[in-house]
């Protein structure tokens, strides 16, 4: 039963990858529109949905201890006294993944049958969502490490195939490039992480890990905060940090914004983004073993959340700022994980993914409806113009907020509560958070003004299909809104409808995780138990209960302060303009993301293509070449050598006899003397 | 001295042999070649007969009949060869036949 | 072996020396006519160590026969021009096979000299042949029961080679010549 769930959408992505690689990509074949692949896609993610709904009902009848279904495939390596079994464990936390995986995944499905009906091979874009879908689900219901980095690196792949997917732009292929790359290098270390965990406890399956662990507290072998424990997990933490976007290697997360809209929307909002948290909230006994490990990732995460916020005030692309604002948010949730509040993290994992993955198809939308156009300086006075779009971006622009009812106040909350209490935390990740906070007020607030509010910055009469002149290839092809090929319209029903329903997710969503009557942390509790700093109990760190509510109001003021100061910033263009004057050189810096690509393009690219250079000129070319053609030039010298005994005189052969019979004789007289 | 050792008729044997392998090896003109080849046979006559006559054994004799006979048939055909030869290379000389030389 | 030792270090050293001029001089002729010299030397060691039948087929055959060819060749190919071969051969070269035939040669010598007799001695003893009706008789007996079959085969082979030499040495008909 469990393998249904990974399976259904790799059926999906055989069915249409093989379609598309015999039916639709040799040439002369008639290609196919968006809806029937994309209704194969949709409707295989949707099975899935259904199974992990179904397997949910199922854990939720199920006792505390015993929540948790597994179920074994086969055997997959036996090395030695290592037997490593491709197994699935679906417990309280992966089921909680698997429907948000699948739920969002269904509706940007959806989403992607409207905006890619123009697209030239929508049969290869939903064979690619499909086989990522797969990869990410392999990746939250293994049972063991091995598993989980299969699909891993299995989102890692179908992230560069999709960021790239408009390949023959070289910026576009470039950045599915750099963000391989860039992941490759935290994979390097998950890898070591994965190896010293091996060496250490010599199981890499997650029950027996557990046990391992807690067999090692409990008979004193393994002291707290030990320091191969300390190391595996920052070696975990590097993967997460490519994984997940975090200082230094996030650089990778805005570039994805060339890939299509809904792909950035699943894979690096909702779903790919999120694997980092949940591979340290499934390992969060070996993290709660290390205080240094958690220092670690809850400084990273802070201030990620920090410098993420910063660049995204400045940005222009739409797209970029959201991509800034998802580095900014999984900022937040390490944060939250750093300081043991490991729920709370994924309590608002599930919130982000709903309001970022309404966030992009709104952007997604508002940029089919402007023909293409991404600038925000360029759009304004949408509202009226897609005033569905403007509906629900401004339901998930609230949510990212922070405030209340919706869903992105309580999780963003219960991280900042828990970073000013928990005894992992302190008041500087507090004060960080709490800054970060107001500028994505801010940031947001500012996106939105310039996107939808205002008077509109362009000529409608300009904005000129780029799909006009697509219309003669392809006849009978419905593109749902055929009669507006000039000017700005709203979006199909296959791209509002997503929209509509995530919106609503994010409204309520928040009712999950209300502190003091958190069903989700309740839930969690058999993978991830109550700490230190949970509600109720008294603190050590000597916080006062009351300072709770004190820090939600302050939260929500300072939400409503970034929110005021964009409307009143943005109300004067002028007046921005004129700020920006001001501030030159920051401006610039901001805008130009602090120059971080271009440091580590000096830094770390430059010398390394320096050093490969010359590791290629004098090593490779120099020695080894060397090496290799002198025992072809060694042979070739000596057969040159040898060759002149062929004289071709028999008397100097007859000598080469003699020769021999002096030297064979030679030596058996003297042998026989 | 009223006996020649065995060891010095072997001895004598040995000189032409030596002599004739010198020839050989050292003469360029094919003809005088072959004829230090056929030295060579003589000298290995001689052995036989020697070790036929301190064995008191036939055998040495007879082998020495049919290697003057094979010797002539050789130095028959030797020569036929060498005159075909002549009739491309224009020469006796062993350094022109070179067809071997790499 | 109780040969004349006087008999025998004559035609011994003129078998050396002339087969010393048969390897250093320069006309070919010279060479062929000091190797029957040669021969008539060895013929005289053979009647010496008491085998006539080979002293004399030594002299019809090899001095006879294959020398007249011998010196047929070298006429017929103008080889009697005296080769100029002395001097230009590498000298290197020549010097290094003396040596080693020289080498080679003190081996052999020393090893003759050393060995010692050990073989069981046949039957024809000098008065066993003296018996039987002397040397030739014995031979022939011998070949004509025991040594059958090389005998057919050498005469086998002598016909291959008479038809390999004719067949070789036969000037090719060329097109055109009216037969």
């Amino acid at each position: 039963m469990l393998a249904l769930i990974p399976l259904f959408p790799l059926v999906g992505f055989l069915i249409n990858g093989s379609w598309y690689a015999f039916g639709q990509a040799p040439a002369g074949c008639h290609k196919a529109g968006s809806k029937i692949p994309g209704a194969i896609a949709t409707l295989f993610i949707f099975f899935s949905f259904i199974v992990s709904a179904f397997i949910f009902n199922q854990l939720l009848s199920m006792e505390p201890e015993h929540r948790f279904i597994e179920q074994v495939l086969f055997s997959w390596m036996k090395v030695g006294g290592f037997n490593l079994e491709m197994a699935f464990r679906v417990d309280s936390l992966s089921t909680l993944f698997t429907l948000v995986i699948t739920g969002v995944g269904t509706l940007i499905h959806l989403y992607s049958i409207g905006y890619m009906s123009h697209d030239e091979t929508p049969g290869k874009f939903f064979a690619y969502l499909n086989l990522f879908c797969f990869a990410m689900l392999m990746l939250v219901i293994g049972s063991s490490l091995p598993i989980l980095f299969l699909g891993w690196e299995g989102v890692g792949l179908c992230s560069y195939l999709l960021i790239g997917y408009w390949y023959t732009d070289e910026e576009k292929a470039k950045a599915g490039k750099k963000a391989f790359v860039v992941n490759r290098v935290g994979d390097l270390g998950f890898l070591l992480g994965m190896f010293i965990i091996f060496w250490t406890f010599g199981t890499l399956d997650f029950t027996e890990l557990k046990h391992g662990v807690e067999q090692a507290v409990h008979t004193g072998t393994l002291v707290a905060d030990a320091s191969v424990v300390t190391l595996i997990c920052i070696l975990l933490f590097v993967g997460c940090m490519g994984k997940s976007a975090q200082i230094p290697l996030y650089i990778w997360l805005p570039d994805a914004m060339a890939g299509p809209t809904p792909v950035s929307a699943l894979i690096h909002a909702a779903t790919m983004v999120t694997s980092g948290i949940y591979m340290v909230s499934r390992l969060n006994f070996l993290y709660a073993l290390s205080p240094s490990a958690l220092n670690v990732v809850a400084t990273v995460g802070a201030f990620t959340a920090f410098f993420a916020a910063t660049i995204a005030i400045a940005q222009r692309d739409i797209k970029k700022v959201l991509a800034y604002s998802t580095v900014s948010q999984l900022g937040y949730m390490f944060l939250g994980c750093g300081v043991g509040a490991f729920s709370a993290g994924v309590f608002h994992v599930i919130t982000h993914a709903f309001f970022k993955a309404l966030l992009f198809l709104g952007a997604g939308s508002v940029i089919h409806g402007m023909h293409e156009e991404q600038d925000i300086w360029k759009m304004g006075g949408l509202k009226s113009k897609m005033p569905k779009t403007f509906l629900t971006f401004a339901v998930g622009w609230i949510a990212i907020c922070g405030l209340p009812p919706f869903s992105g106040f309580f999780s963003k909350d219960e991280i900042l509560w828990q970073a000013f209490s928990s005894v992992h935390g302190s008041r500087v990740l507090w004060g960080l958070g709490a800054v970060t906070a107001v500028m994505t007020a801010f940031y947001m607030t500012r996106l939105f003004y310039l996107t939808f509010l205002g008077q509109p910055r362009f000529d409608e009469k300009k904005m000129v299909s780029h799909h006009a002149h697509h219309d003669d290839d392809h006849h009978g092809h419905d593109h749902g809104h055929s009669d507006h090929s000039v000017g700005v319209h709203e979006s199909p029903w296959m791209m509002t409808l997503p929209l509509q329903v995530l919106a609503l997710l994010s409204a309520v969503g928040g009712l999950m995780g209300i502190p003091h009557m958190s069903w989700l942390e309740h839930w969690l509790e058999p993978v991830i138990p109550g700490h230190e700093g949970a509600h109720g109990a008294s603190l050590v760190g000597g916080v006062d209960p009351q300072m709770e509510w004190i820090l939600m109001g302050v939260s929500v003021l300072g939400a409503i302060l970034g929110i005021a100061v964009a409307f009143k910033l943005y109300r004067n263009l002028k007046g921005v303009e004129g700020l920006a004057q001001r501030f030159a050189p920051l401006h610039r810096a901001l805008e130009n993301k602090w120059y971080v690509d271009e440091i580590y393009e000096a830094l770390i690219i430059k010398p390394l293509q320096g050093l490969a250079q010359v590791l290629w000129k004098c090593f490779d070319v120099g020695v080894i070449d060397r090496i290799v053609l002198s025992f072809g030039r060694v042979s070739a010298w000596t057969g040159q050598t040898v060759r002149l005994m062929q004289t071709g005189s028999i008397q100097v052969y007859a000598l080469m006899l003699l020769v021999g019979l002096v030297a064979t004789a030679g030596y058996f007289i003297y042998g026989w003397h | 001295m009223t006996q020649v050792e065995p060891w010095v008729i072997l001895s004598f044997c040995a000189i032409i042999f030596f002599i004739g392998f010198t020839g050989v090896l050292i003469r360029r003109n094919i003809l005088i070649v072959l004829m230090c080849i056929e030295l060579m046979l003589n000298a290995v006559n001689l052995t036989f007969v020697t070790f036929s006559k301190q064995l008191q054994h036939m055998g040495g004799q007879m082998s020495v009949f049919f290697v003057i006979t094979v010797a002539a048939a050789e130095s028959a055909v030797g020569l036929g060869l060498v005159i075909a030869m002549f009739r491309t290379l224009r020469s006796v000389d062993t350094d022109e036949i070179q067809l071997l030389r790499e | 072996m109780s040969i004349s030792p006087f008999f025998f270090y004559a035609f011994a050293s003129i078998a050396v020396i002339c087969s010393l001029f048969v390897i250093l001089k320069k006309n070919p002729v010279a060479s062929a006519f000091s190797l029957v010299l040669v021969f008539f030397a060895f013929a005289g060691i053979y009647a010496l160590l008491d085998a006539h039948l080979i002293a004399a087929l030594q002299i019809f055959v090899y001095a006879g026969a294959i020398m007249v060819l011998f010196v047929f060749v070298i006429m017929l190919l103008n080889a009697d021009v005296p080769s100029f071969d002395m001097g230009r051969t590498h000298l290197g070269l020549k010097a290094v096979a003396g040596l080693l035939s020289a080498v080679t040669l003190g081996i052999f010598i020393w090893t003759f000299k050393s060995s010692a007799w050990n073989a069981a001695l046949g039957p024809f003893t000098g008065d066993a042949i003296e018996a039987s009706g002397g040397n030739t008789q014995v031979i022939s007996e011998l070949m004509f029961s025991e040594y059958i079959l090389p005998f057919e085969l050498t005469s086998v082979l002598l016909l291959a080679a008479i038809i390999g030499a004719v067949a070789i040495a036969k000037r090719k008909l060329s097109v055109g010549r009216s037969q």
